[in-house]
């Protein structure tokens, strides 16, 4: 593997680029492993990468039915931030955001880690009053957060609509400066270059089709590329996590749900920040080339199918228009779907199953891309250990049980409306 | 757009329902004081691949629940009946208190 630094660069610039090597192997799946990581998104090969590196356990393989980062992974909108308020997220997201703050050098790789800031937006006293009482717990747990008036708003943003026409009126917002965004898939080559640099094998096309079994405990996995054999098999499959549950013999506490995103045309730089509305469910920010990408609701009903339908494309336009009325004279380029698992409380799942030799993963709603270090940072430290981190302590399954969902948006147990 | 056919009101876009979740998901009797009952019927889910019974309301329309079998991958409605030829929705349902 080459080290990336600006000394290579030149070296190969010198050398007309024929000695760059592959970022990482494509590897043939080996009878057995100590570990196999199913699903070869940004969760799957962190976890593979801190398995190798915080643990040393190098014989890893991921495996992968489509290519690597080819599903949640590349379908999000790629924002970072850790603006939690509830115990059991809050030193979790910002565990994430301090690894964010340092990935590119971790993994000599640059993930364009941007850290732009977040603004989530008041359009009414009482939001400002809960936006400074989130800030507040923010700031005693160590976070970065700064109320802003309507002023400030203004000043930061200005092509939001400010008129007196607005639907919903800006009062001011809750701004995490060190929030923004990442190349999503830097992210996942970044973890799999690191992680095949360590010796984890990286399998793609390799689909999952059932578990290998022994005295009620799992002993591996079948593949479409034959049976893989393994002491611990941990699922980081989010958006199908229901699906490879079941084939356990499982039932979980999640629902399945599509969401879109779009990218409109490139413009000239309008807004250097993300911003989310705060009247209804919808977020904007502009991608580096130019393109403004949004997001918004779920679609509202379960599916796996990784396409959505017109309506959501409607509101979000609309919700769009009612934010930064300039969208009116754009054109959307593209939009696309992921499938999310829907968990009941909103938080995900990150725990040792109740099978044997199997652990979960899942559960990750709208807010997988943003968790991905530290998911795969606490997942390695759970399957390497058989012990949660601190920071993944509350993240059970048994929680739904024992009356202890973490439910930051107070939304109760109707996953399409987290 | 996925369209649904109201056995009412015919066939519709699905803007016009309200999502209901799961039809296949039973409510414990209300005396029943087995919290893993409970919680297996508050929070657990079989969210499968491919076949899902499920509940709409035609709210801008009929105002009927409606239980619906869809695929949830290709997202082809399969079959409609109105929910009380079969069991209730769970948020109407009268449950006799033991």
């Amino acid at each position: 593997m080459t080290h990336y630094s600006a000394f290579s660069l030149f070296k190969e610039a010198l050398r007309g680029n024929k000695g760059w090597s592959r970022a990482w192997r494509d590897a043939e799946p080996k009878p057995a492993y100590d570990v196999v990581i199913i699903g070869g998104g940004g969760h799957g090969l962190a976890t593979a990468y801190y398995l190798a590196k915080e643990h040393g356990i190098t014989n890893v393989a991921v495996v992968e039915k489509g290519y690597i980062g080819g599903g949640n992974t590349g379908r999000n909108t790629t924002i970072v931030r850790s603006n939690y308020m509830i115990d059991g997220n809050t030193s979790f997201y910002e565990h994430s955001m301090k690894l964010w703050e340092g990935m590119s050098r971790d993994l000599n790789f640059n993930v364009m880690y941007s850290p732009r800031g977040q603004i989530n937006l008041c359009h009414s006293p009482a939001q400002m009053d809960a936006a400074m009482r989130r800030g507040n717990i923010m700031r005693m747990n160590g976070i970065d957060a700064e109320l802003l008036s309507r002023e400030a708003v203004m000043k930061r943003v200005p092509i939001l609509d400010y008129s007196a026409n607005a639907r919903f009126p800006i009062h001011g917002g809750l701004l995490q400066e060190r929030a923004g965004t990442a190349r999503h898939d830097a992210v996942a080559w970044g973890y799999a270059r690191g992680a095949s640099a360590r010796g984890v094998d990286i399998i793609q096309g390799c689909e999952v089709t059932g578990y290998q079994w022994d005295r009620g405990r799992i002993v591996g996995v079948e593949t479409t590329r034959g049976p893989i054999k393994a002491k611990k098999v941990a699922m980081a499959v989010a958006g199908h996590t229901s699906h490879m549950a079941k084939m356990a013999g499982l039932r979980l506490p999640i629902e399945t749900h599509v969401l879109q995103a779009f990218v409109t045309e490139a413009i000239k730089p309008v807004i250097d920040c993300v911003v989310s509305f705060g009247a209804v469910h919808f977020y904007i920010s502009q991608s580096d080339k130019g393109g403004l990408v949004l997001g918004g609701d779920l679609d509202g009903h379960n599916s796996y199918g990784q396409r959505g339908d017109l309506p959501i494309v409607e509101e979000n336009m609309a919700a769009a228009k009612a934010l930064v009325p300039l969208v009116s004279r754009l054109q959307l380029v593209r939009h696309w779907a992921g499938v999310m698992d829907m968990s009941m409380d909103g938080s995900p799942i990150m725990c040792k199953s109740p099978v044997e030799g199997l652990y979960i993963n899942g559960g990750w709603c709208y807010g997988g891309f943003k968790a991905t270090p530290a998911s795969g940072w606490c997942y390695a430290h759970t399957i390497a250990t058989e012990r949660p981190h601190a920071l993944n302590a509350r993240f059970t399954l048994d929680r739904f049980h024992r009356g202890y969902q973490i439910d930051e948006k107070g939304m109760g147990p109707t996953p399409w409306a987290h | 757009m996925l369209r649904i056919t109201c056995p009412y009101c015919g066939e519709r876009d699905y803007v016009e329902f309200g999502y209901g979740g799961d039809a296949e998901n039973t409510m414990p009797e209300l005396s029943d004081t087995d919290i893993g009952r409970w919680a297996d019927y508050v929070f657990f889910r079989n969210d499968p691949k491919g076949e899902h019974a499920e509940f709409w309301h035609h709210q801008h329309g009929c105002r009927q629940w409606l239980r619906v079998v869809r695929n949830t991958v290709t997202h082809e409605v399969i079959s409609v009946r109105p929910a009380s030829e079969t069991d209730a929705p769970t948020q109407g349902k009268q449950v006799e208190v033991a």
